[in-house]
């Protein structure tokens, strides 16, 4: 079938077959920040924004983003560089492969929550699941950026 | 400007953070053939008969391979130093099938559909026979595991196939019953971990072409390249000159993927049909077919003088290798090396073990490797020991922990304890934890309590007098250089500190170092990121190499000037004389591309004769719930002596994953089985491992002691971090409600249900 | 792995709910459960296209569309008044915000899990299911139906009088529950469900009338009552052992949420 959708802001045409999951359709499409750590919807490496909302893509039938704006972390390279930097300096990137999916729900959290307290942030990207870092080292990154936005707001 | 003890970020961040296509699948070309595996739904059974036909008919399927079609000669999966302690008993396949998912065909095709489609095709049928399933007895059970004549043990290590033993030892020093009998205050208990999942995110995965010169190229999420390439070999039956390992960026491995668990699949299709293929293990074959922690039950006992001291302890390890016997006969000995030189008084002591197979999941390397278990047991009993004369736990472990220039009794791999900073670890913890005014607990008055507990650990770092590392830096023509490795970076940043510690011997700035790592028919061997080793042997072949040509380049600047290496000096930018003649890197690098006979490349291996032991406290305070059994880990505070940490920020977070991992162990990770054999907990929706919400707070500090065979005076860190929450966590909820779980996990219904049990013992 | 044939995005509930009268047909939630198994559908129907996604408040009720994620229940503000926080509490715990942004109401409450937190939650309000066919029927009543062919339009929830308090027991933050436990004064009458036994969630019967005028009853008398109501349903309600818990620890845990439940009602009521 064929399904007409936003990927990454660009407009797109596409033939999808009907059990056709998103991630895999996306990884089709060259989106390989997407990633599957399990077959459950328990990990939250899949995650990406569908119409603004993180959504795990592993569950996902590729057909249902029919109209929708998809964005991956492939759309938000200079965000996800700017944020990267405060993981970089913690250590907290590890292994990187959770990375992705992690991310993308920081952005999402970033857009519904204002100004999170540890618990809320904690509480918001527990789907997120990493096994490197033990997620303290990813806590102090967050806290760190939101204090730099917050002082980046304040500058203007 | 230095870089060792800087928190440098990680040299592959940016490409980490940003998503970009760096890892294994992400590389596979798209004209792979899919590999996957027919597994058995049965633990111990025969295939008498397999029929394929239907399955080669589906389009699309390139082949289907059985017992029939592979080598039968036993080789091992264990990611070791040749010739292995482990013992050869695998087939790519065989007819013998020993756990619930082990492999009973290899189906490739073109299209995952097919290959699906195939797998429901094939037709087997099986003689089942009854299973060994409980540790207890596995041993001289008539149902053998491995009843086949043909099972080798390269290195005796105490096995026997006829007995269902992989490995068996007794260790003994002094009379241990006589010094048991004469102490003051005795413990004899039985502590029982079980098999938990590294869970790296990255499930296992590996790609396979044929390259130009006919040779098999394997690309893998690997900790061990280069014995990848031998198994291989061994595997398919051919050299290994035949094989090349590339390794590009993993995600994560934990020890799961010191195991060779997906190559042999895709290495024997591509081998056999000429075409590249891959395989990618689903999280559910990733829990039931690969290279857990090994269950283990440690039965100690532990006897002390009256004022505290110990002075024996009698340790025996039952540990379950599972249905092959990778890492069985290894692991198990770090639960006596690595627990009873934690009491350095001990003068008598007995280590025996046996590790049994049995018809479950085979077990493998997992970070702590038997350590994690055995520190566990003695940490345990430790503590009870402490509360049996009345004694603070803390004040017990001043009186015997390991101390720098004394004993380490029971730990073969060092002559004395060279750096240990053990006292000022357990002086921090205890401060930063709060322990004098919270110990043993606080009521909070909601019905619910509070308690501390503390524990110690040390590891080793890196394999005493057998495990390789290897560098291979050079200057590059512009001035910059490339250090070439063979260890594995599995997202612990290996590659970003051996380049901050060469770019320090070589006095330039990181950015002149380019890191390479890991191709097998360029790299310089190493025996892979395992055991501790890398900051640790690797660097110091990073060093040596680096120091060596340092010397080279400084005599081929000499050279050019003129003047002799007494005359000058190289400080890293340029060979200088005193009287202001100079040529600087860029100039003498380029020179050394033309017209000359010499090389400004260096390649050393190191392999240390000791494994000096990094240590650490400990310290958790949890919350729990008197009814419910309720455990809130509400902080955990670790204090380490790694030596000098490298880089910091790594090192800690290292430390702060590794307690994630361990709390994880102690509270919730316990791989179950049905009575048929069968893993109930075989995803993530089953098998948790905690969230960010578990672990709120971990908090961690360095004590750094300067080991002096180390590089720049470090030790290891990455296994030692995972040892202490098991047991501080149990000696916690000992203190909070005087429940001792010695059976892991210890979850909110042990906890619960033991104050029932005490609260009815004491009306009685 | 999941297999579909044909994927249909429905364009009424009247062409939904003849496509899910043919043999291996199913309604689509947000397939998080529906993906992990091994089914092979001839006809997935889809009704997200028909504005099913969404909470609408009028002076009675909620209506929440069958199609309206868990993380929409857990952050709706007159929800949450209304529930004093419970309805967030009893979904907070489900995997993680991504999950819960796929995971619909409707799949919640149509599968009637044994494991399910919404259930437990709904069952202690005064709700009702509209089913396509059958029309409006309690979910007290729909919660013992066998599952059927019909179509799980909407679930209303009644602004009827409530208290009401959302417990659970987990052996880690987002696992699936050990015991659920969500009681309620709906209008000044006391319920009490339990969950997660691991069995699906069942409405306690009062049936000795232990918390008969609970309002009315002063501190003491009201702790007394939720500590004899707790020993009383720890008997009458049914636990099995899982791999997360034996039934002996359940039954405990049922006592001591339900007391927990009661006292915390009762201390608000004073």
């Amino acid at each position: 079938m064929n399904i007409t959708f936003w990927l990454n802001g660009k407009k797109k045409q596409a033939e999808v077959e009907p059990s056709e999951l998103l991630l895999d359709f996306l990884r089709k499409n060259s989106c390989y920040s997407v990633k599957r750590g399990c077959e459950t919807a328990n990990c939250g490496l899949c995650t990406v924004l569908m119409d603004g909302r993180p959504v795990l893509s592993c569950s996902m039938l590729a057909a249902r983003a029919d109209g929708k704006k998809i964005v991956t972390l492939e759309g938000m390279q200079d965000e996800a560089k700017e944020f990267g930097a405060f993981m970089a300096n913690e250590g907290s990137e590890q292994c990187g492969f959770c990375n992705p999916g992690f991310i993308m729900n920081v952005f999402a959290m970033l857009q519904e929550l204002e100004d999170p307290t540890e618990d809320e942030i904690r509480e918001y990207l527990s789907g997120n699941l990493c096994r490197c870092s033990g997620f303290v080292g990813q806590t102090r990154s967050i806290l760190k950026f939101l204090d730099y936005k917050k002082r980046q707001e304040e500058g203007k | 400007m230095k870089y060792v003890n800087m928190p440098v970020p990680k040299t592959d961040a940016m490409s980490l953070v940003t998503g970009k296509p760096v890892y294994t699948d992400d590389l596979a070309p798209s004209d792979c053939l899919i590999v996957k595996l027919l597994r058995s739904p049965h633990a111990n059974a025969w295939v008498e008969e397999i029929k394929t036909d239907a399955a080669k008919k589906i389009e699309g399927i390139e082949c289907v391979l059985t017992y029939e079609d592979v080598s039968h000669k036993r080789f091992t999966l264990a990611g070791q130093t040749a010739p292995e302690i482990s013992p050869w008993d695998r087939y790519i396949i065989d007819k013998h099938v020993r756990f619930v998912g082990d492999t009973v065909a290899i189906v490739a095709g073109e299209t995952e559909e097919a290959v699906d489609k195939a797998l429901k095709r094939i037709k087997v049928k099986y003689r089942v026979e009854d299973a060994v399933l409980d540790i207890h007895t596995a041993k001289d059970n008539p149902i053998l595991v491995h009843p086949e004549e043909d099972w080798y043990m390269p290195i005796p290590a105490g096995g026997d196939n006829r007995r269902n033993l992989c490995s068996s030892n007794v260790e003994e020093v002094g009379d241990v019953d006589a010094m048991l009998e004469k102490c003051a205050y005795t413990v004899d208990q039985v502590y029982h971990t079980k098999a938990n999942q590294q869970t790296m995110m990255e499930t296992f995965r590996t790609y396979c072409y044929m390259d130009h010169f006919q040779r098999l190229t394997v690309v893998s999420s690997t900790q061990i390249p280069f014995h990848v390439r031998r198994i291989v070999g061994n595997a398919l039956n051919i050299p290994s000159s035949k094989v090349r390992v590339i390794k590009p960026r993993i995600g994560g491995g934990f020890g799961a993927k010191q195991t060779s668990v997906s190559e042999v699949y895709p290495a024997l299709v591509t081998w056999v049909t000429g075409k590249p293929s891959k395989i990618v293990f689903s999280r559910k074959e990733s829990m039931i077919a690969s290279s857990p922690r090994h269950e283990m039950e440690v039965h100690i006992r532990m006897g002390a003088d009256e004022n505290g001291i110990v002075k024996a302890i009698d340790l025996y390890t039952l540990s379950n290798t599972g249905a092959y016997g990778e890492h069985g006969p290894t692991t198990v000995g770090l639960s006596g090396h690595k627990s009873i030189a934690l009491y350095r008084h001990t003068e008598a002591y007995r280590f025996a073990y046996d590790v049994v197979y049995t018809n479950m999941q085979a077990a493998g390397a997992y970070r702590g490797y038997g350590a994690t278990q055995g520190i566990f047991a003695v940490e345990s009993a430790a503590d009870e020991l402490a509360h049996k004369m009345g004694m603070d736990p803390v004040k017990f472990r001043e009186l015997n922990m390991p101390m720098e220039g004394e004993a380490l009794p029971g730990y073969p791999d060092v002559p004395i304890n060279g750096s240990c900073t053990m006292d000022k670890c357990l002086a921090r913890a205890k401060e930063m934890i709060g322990w004098d005014e919270k110990y043993p607990f606080r009521d909070m008055g909601n019905g619910k309590v509070r308690g501390v507990g503390i524990a110690m650990a040390m590891q080793g770092s890196s394999i005493a007098g057998l495990d390789v590392g290897g560098a291979d830096i050079k200057l590059n023509e512009d001035g910059s250089y490339t250090l070439a490795l063979g260890c594995s970076d599995m997202g612990t940043g290996c590659d970003t500190i051996l380049a901050q510690m060469a770019a320090d011997c070589l006095d330039t700035d990181m950015k002149n170092i380019v890191v390479f790592s890991v191709d097998t028919d360029i790299s310089p061997y190493d025996s892979g990121s395992y055991a501790s080793s890398t900051t640790y042997a690797t660097g110091n072949a990073v060093m040596q190499a680096c120091a060596e040509l340092r010397k080279r380049i400084h005599s081929f600047g000499a050279q050019m000037l003129e003047v002799s290496v007494e005359e000058s000096d190289f400080d890293g930018t340029a060979v200088r004389t005193e009287d202001g003649k100079e040529v600087t890197l860029r100039q003498i690098a380029l020179k050394a591309t033309a017209g000359i006979c010499s090389e400004l490349q260096v390649v050393k291996e190191y392999s240390s004769p000791i494994s000096p032991p990094p240590f650490m406290v400990g310290a958790a305070e949890v919350e729990i719930d008197k009814e419910t059994g309720q455990i809130d880990v509400i902080d955990y505070v670790g204090v380490i002596d790694c030596g000098t940490p490298i880089n910091p920020n790594l090192a800690r977070v290292q430390a702060e994953g590794g307690i994630g991992q361990g709390i994880g162990m102690v509270l919730y990770e316990d791989v179950q089985y049905t009575e048929k054999g069968k893993i109930r907990n075989n995803s993530f929706m089953q098998y948790k491992i905690p969230n960010r919400m578990d672990i709120p707070s971990v908090r961690i500090e360095f004590e750094s002691s300067y080991e002096k065979t180390g590089p720049f005076g470090a030790k290891s860190i990455g296994e030692l971090v995972i040892d202490t929450p098991c047991p501080a966590i149990a000696n916690a909820v000992y203190n909070a409600t005087g429940v001792r779980v010695r059976e892991l996990p210890i979850t909110p219904e042990k906890v619960a249900m033991g104050i029932l049990a005490k609260e009815a013992g004491e009306k009685v | 792995m999941l297999k579909i044939k044909n994927y249909v995005k429905a364009e009424s509930l009247a062409q939904a709910y003849e496509l899910n009268q043919k043999k291996n047909a199913i309604v689509l939630g947000g397939m998080v459960w529906l993906k992990m198994g091994n089914r092979n559908i001839v006809t997935a129907i889809d009704l997200s296209g028909l504005g099913l996604d969404s909470i609408t408040e009028t002076d009675e009720e909620f209506v929440i569309g069958c199609m309206t994620s868990l993380h929409a229940i857990e952050t709706h503000k007159a929800l949450n008044e209304y529930t004093g926080g419970a309805v967030r509490e009893s979904v907070r715990h489900i995997v993680g915000v991504q999950f819960r942004n796929c995971a619909t109401v409707g799949g919640s409450i149509f599968g009637r899990f044994g494991f399910s937190d919404v259930l437990t939650m709904f069952l202690a309000m005064d709700t009702w299911v509209e089913l396509y066919d059958r029309g409006r029927i309690p979910l007290t009543e729909f919660v013992l139906m066998e599952k059927d062919n019909d179509i799980l339009v909407n679930v209303i929830v009644k602004k009827t009088p409530l208290n009401t308090v959302y417990l659970s027991q987990r052996n880690n933050s987002t696992d699936f529950p050990v015991l659920t436990c969500a009681v309620s004064l709906i209008d000044g009458e006391a319920r009490t469900v339990i969950g997660a036994r691991p069995g699906k969630a069942i409405v306690v019967e009062d049936k000795e009338g232990i918390l008969k005028g609970f309002s009315e009853k002063d501190p003491r008398e009201k702790k007394e009552a939720a500590a004899s109501f707790a020993a009383y349903a720890a008997e009458q309600v049914v636990t099995d052992k899982n791999m997360r818990a034996s039934k002996e620890y359940r039954t405990l845990l049922v006592k001591i949420l339900t007391r927990r439940a009661w006292e915390e009602i009762g201390g608000r009521e004073s």
